[in-house]
């Protein structure tokens, strides 16, 4: 196949055949990181920049890793705040770094829709690492690579999204690349949390977390944000984990070889009992790891994949 | 000082007019309709082919001057009026200093006399420093010209304040212009909530925000009997709060903007901050309620909302984006474009961007009734033309509808007589 995309915006623009390229290349790559010299010379020569507008520990890192095992040179850069606190406009900050002739910026930003205004003032490629509520692709891209791991396929699975679903990207994100590999999507999160015409992007709507679970293959719990505590959204953390909290006696209700997922970094005691967090059906650190050998692949294939190897 | 304009179809909608005539015009001042008018040394204008209207009324622009000089001035500002042929615009308060002070308001009536295309009719602030906490002083404000009173960009939050504020400017014969919104509802919103700000992962203003408080403000007009003139209604909520208000005898009018009757949250899918404003751009049926809120008599204006913004404040993320579009230059052609598609007729389209706002306003405007301002519009209807912001006369291009294939526009604009744009 020959992969066509400068940037990787969102799924939203990836057919599910490009999808399951991706997840194909990205198992290509997953065992060079169990090597005793993690490093192939693939990506030698370029350069990419991880601009990093939000504060990020797992997606940065991964992506930084990601870079390094391809022998590209990786440069990160914390931007702390909004462009605007910092006086400097996107573009202005971009366009100095573009100045250095980066092949690649993976960009996470607090705006959505940023890593499309940048791909569109830009020369290089743009990597979205999460834009604001809209789209997180390598996310949902490890996901489904856990996903097909675990159960060796996604087509026909069941998986219930359990949480905020409406400040999520990671979740938009899922809906199209899960429904479009053929799973089907549950979500499931109290009314103050579930954003009008979801549905319409290929998902069921639960109101509690109960019907959302039963028989599902796979459960995703996402992460609820404390400060959202107080604000109109929620009581408070601990009503919210007695309905949208996930503990051993509910995963019950999934299939009894239900894997459970997590975005992390995870609550314990709030969106996830400990129990469950450490039980044997939980994936999460698997999803860490398959992180790096997706954005490898991500990186590769953006930087131009198959012509690079006939260089 | 005589000028003829011949052979035209001079549409009037306050006479009744609609027929090929001739206009005569001495001293700035319609003199005479008739058929074959020979008015021996008159200067004669050929308007066969044209459509000959009273020049068009905006009656929701924002000026930007004084303070804001860098988006749009009176100069500019009027210039894109008298190209689109707009003879008459109304200005907002929200200036820097803002409009809650007669020295202001001669500010703006002044230089627009002086350097001005257009007639420019200030509206005041309803309350000073637009903070809703105190009235502003109409009844001087009134008197120094301006013609109704608003805190637009801004609604009064407090009720009893927005009460008064209707008492008060009931005194002096004034609306009350309201920008509806609830703000608790609006809760840091950007654009329409619906499928497409889910989507986009943006955060949404609810309809119920422009419901909520149009309902209110309609209840305090019941309540005072005075006049409040709902700007912008973008919802069909609260174009059916007006109708059936209308129906109750409520003193109560208001607008329509072309891009809330054109346009869907559809547009902002590729997050183009030009089709950013506010109140947003909301779902096919409310455009479809806003279209029949026009077609039959709710609407009492189209009005543009012109709001000018620098490049600067519209090329960065769409979420921390300016709100608004600039519309005097499309207004006509969008208005048109509603009799082209049958939502209205001809009269109806021509009565809703000139006697109806005068009406809405007490301007002494809109007309070509004989001894009225000889402020007039010839139009080619039918005339393609494309939209090239870049060519735009006001200072700012943030149009929606760049590139966009128009039809119809002001040949010439003439304001008490004399040519102030001609293309």
């Amino acid at each position: 196949m020959n992969f066509q995309h400068k940037h990787i915006l969102g799924i939203e623009h990836l057919s599910a055949e490009e999808l399951t390229f991706i997840l194909d290349t990205a198992d290509s790559f997953k065992e060079i990181n169990t090597r005793d010299i993690k490093k192939v010379p693939t990506l030698r020569g370029k350069t990419i920049v991880n601009l990093f507008f939000e504060a990020s520990t797992r997606t940065r890192t991964s992506f930084e890793v990601a870079g390094k095992r391809l022998s590209a040179d990786t440069i990160n850069i914390s931007a702390s705040g909004s462009s605007v606190v910092k006086g400097e406009t996107l573009e202005d900050t971009a366009k100095n770094i573009e100045a250095m002739h980066p092949d690649i910026i993976v960009m996470r930003h607090n705006a959505s829709g940023a890593c499309r205004y940048l791909a569109e003032r830009l020369d290089c490629s743009v990597v979205n690492a999460g834009d604001g509520m809209h789209e997180h692709p390598s996310q949902a891209l490890l996901d489904a690579f856990t996903i097909r791991q675990h159960k060796g396929k996604i087509a026909g699975l069941t998986v219930a999204i359990v949480g905020d679903i409406t400040h999520s990207r990671v979740v938009r994100s899922n809906i199209y690349c899960l429904s479009r590999l053929g799973a089907k999507v549950r979500l499931a999160g109290p009314g103050t949390m579930l954003p009008p015409g979801i549905e319409k992007l290929g998902c069921e709507v639960h109101r509690n977390l109960e019907d959302a679970i039963r028989d599902a293959d796979v459960v995703m719990m996402l992460r609820i944000q404390r400060e959202r505590q107080g604000a109109p959204l929620i009581p408070s953390v601990r009503e919210y984990s007695r309905y949208f909290g996930l503990n051993e006696d509910k995963l019950k209700l999934a299939k009894k070889d239900a894997i459970v997922m997590h975005p992390g970094p995870i609550n314990r005691g709030v969106e996830l009992s400990t129990a469950v967090a450490d039980g044997p059906q939980n994936v999460i650190l698997d999803q860490v790891e398959n992180g790096v050998a997706v954005r490898m692949a991500l990186l590769y294939l953006v930087a131009g994949g198959e012509q690079l190897q006939n260089d | 000082m005589k000028l003829l304009i011949k052979s035209g179809r001079v549409v009037d909608p306050v006479n009744k007019i609609d027929e090929k005539l001739d206009v005569l015009i001495v001293d700035g001042k319609i003199a005479e309709l008739a058929s074959n008018i020979d008015a021996g040394d008159a200067e004669v204008i050929n308007a066969a082919g044209l459509i000959v209207t009273p020049g068009l009324i905006d009656m929701h622009v924002h000026l930007r001057d004084p303070g804001l000089e860098y988006k749009e001035d009176i100069v500019s500002g009027t210039r894109a009026a008298a190209a689109g042929g707009v003879t008459s615009v109304v200005c907002m308060p929200n200036t820097s200093p803002v409009n809650d002070n007669l020295a202001i308001t001669r500010y703006i009536t002044s230089k627009a006399k002086e350097e001005g295309s257009a007639n420019v009719f200030p509206v005041g602030c309803i309350t000073k420093g637009l903070k809703g906490e105190v009235l502003a002083e109409m009844g001087e404000l009134k008197e120094g010209g301006c013609v109704g009173f608003s805190d637009d960009g801004l609604p009064v939050k407090d009720g009893e304040m927005m009460r008064r504020a209707l008492e008060y400017a009931n005194t002096f014969d004034a609306p009350i212009i309201s920008h509806a919104e609830d703000l608790t509802l609006v809760a840091g919103g950007c654009m329409n909530e619906g499928p497409v700000s889910t989507e986009l992962g943006l955060k949404g203003i609810p309809w119920a925000a422009e419901d909520a408080m149009t309902a209110r403000d309609i209840m305090l007009a019941e309540l005072t009997g005075a006049h409040l003139h709902v700007a912008h209604v973008s919802t069909r909520g609260s174009v059916e709060l007006v109708r059936q208000a209308k129906t109750r005898g409520v003193r109560v009018t208001c607008e329509a903007t072309p891009h809330h009757f054109m346009l869907t949250d559809e547009a902002v899918r590729n997050y183009d901050t030009n089709f950013k404003m506010n109140p947003p751009l909301r779902s096919a049926d409310d455009v479809a309620a806003v279209r029949a809120g026009l077609a039959d008599g709710t609407i009492d204006a189209i009005a543009t909302d012109h709001a000018p913004h620098h490049i600067d404040e519209k090329n960065v993320e769409f979420a921390i984006a300016m709100n608004g579009v600039v519309g005097l230059e499309t207004l006509l052609p969008l208005t048109l474009q509603l009799v082209g598609e049958k939502v209205l007729t001809l009269e109806q389209a021509i009565a809703l961007v000139t006697c109806r706002p005068a009406g809405v306003l007490g301007l002494e405007r809109g007309t070509l009734s004989v001894g009225a301002v000889a402020d007039i519009a010839l139009v080619n209807p039918n005339k393609e033309w494309t939209v090239d912001a870049q060519q735009l006369q006001s200072k700012s291009k943030n149009t929606s509808f760049d590139g966009q294939k128009m039809k119809g526009y002001a040949v010439r604009t003439l304001l008490a007589g004399q040519t102030v744009f001609e293309r």
